[in-house]
């Protein structure tokens, strides 16, 4: 676990805001120098703090109008059966996460479609039929928000 | 409207966000001039909303991930907003997504440990405005999570 300090934490903040911030930007913004800031950003790199960026794109605009979380109960378990359940639903392109819970389901999944129709299509092809899926419960998504966390 | 080469464009900038313009364009067989003026047009059209760096919360010692579903009291018309403002407040909570379906609104929370996670759940959560009834899913681990939507 990596200690950080104030000036970690708003380097963080404006990164998450906007990941293309040069360090020469965000320097004068905190009031720091360039190399400084450098050097802090490479270390919360370097320490995996910041794992990487996501491109922020415009799902509408993009003909996918549609966001559905599912929770799916395994029909079958055993460590095998989670192995082929995790690696196929994978591999679905409209699947955009999996992850493994615990509680009143085995996995929750976001899966994006052009529409209504479209989703049912993804459902019913490639959901049900991934192999010990059992029950399914959808959920469509109306707004979504990011919060900053705890920094 | 997009065309196939704005596609291209997007595809190879969602699997590297970090690759500058002369990457791209050369990834996508373009000259470096009309990638940027192809990027600058699907960004003042709203398409590429941004980029946000990718925080890794396990690294900052935030362990544990819990996923609340929360039912609201509907009977109260202004449930929503005044649940979704107060839920802002609480730094723990990373997500806030609302939907159509089985229940209303579901909070990412995470915490330090189970303690702390108590602690939060007891002080914070449930003093939160409107709920009838909340689920808690714990988070056991993450299959997929790049979010590429399938353009």
């Amino acid at each position: 676990m990596m200690d950080l300090d104030e000036v970690d934490h708003n380097i963080l903040r404006a990164l998450m805001s906007d990941a293309r911030m040069s360090s020469k930007a965000l320097g004068e913004k905190l009031g720091l120098s360039q190399p400084a800031t450098w050097r802090r950003i490479k270390r919360l790199k370097d320490a995996g703090v910041i794992k990487g960026r996501r491109l922020l794109l415009n799902r509408e605009k993009l003909g996918l109008g549609v966001t559905v979380f599912l929770g799916i109960k395994l029909a079958t378990k055993g460590r095998v059966s989670l192995e082929d359940f995790e690696r196929a639903v994978s591999a679905i392109p409209e699947v955009l996460s999996v992850e493994h819970i615990l509680g009143l389901y085995d996995y929750r999944l976001k899966v994006v479609a052009r529409d209504i129709p479209d989703f049912e299509r993804i459902l019913r092809r490639r959901i049900m039929t991934l192999p010990g899926a059992g029950q399914v419960e959808a959920n469509v998504l109306l707004s979504e928000e990011r919060r900053r966390g705890p920094i | 409207m997009l065309d196939d080469v704005d596609r291209r464009i997007l595809r190879q900038f969602q699997a590297s966000p970090e690759a500058s313009v002369a990457e791209l364009a050369e990834r996508c067989a373009l000259t470096t001039a009309s990638c940027w003026r192809r990027l600058e047009k699907l960004e003042s059209s709203g398409v590429i909303l941004g980029q946000e760096a990718i925080v890794d919360w396990q690294v900052l010692g935030f362990a544990v991930e819990v996923s609340l579903r929360v039912t609201l009291d509907k009977t109260q018309t202004t449930a929503f907003d005044e649940f979704i403002n107060k839920a802002r407040d609480v730094p723990e909570v990373l997500e806030i997504q609302t939907f159509l379906g089985r229940i209303d609104v579901r909070l990412s929370v995470i915490a330090r440990d189970m303690a702390h996670y108590q602690d939060v759940y007891r002080t914070r959560i449930l003093s939160l405005p409107h709920i009838s009834d909340i689920e808690a899913l714990m988070h056991v681990a993450r299959i997929k999570s790049d979010e590429i939507l399938p353009i």
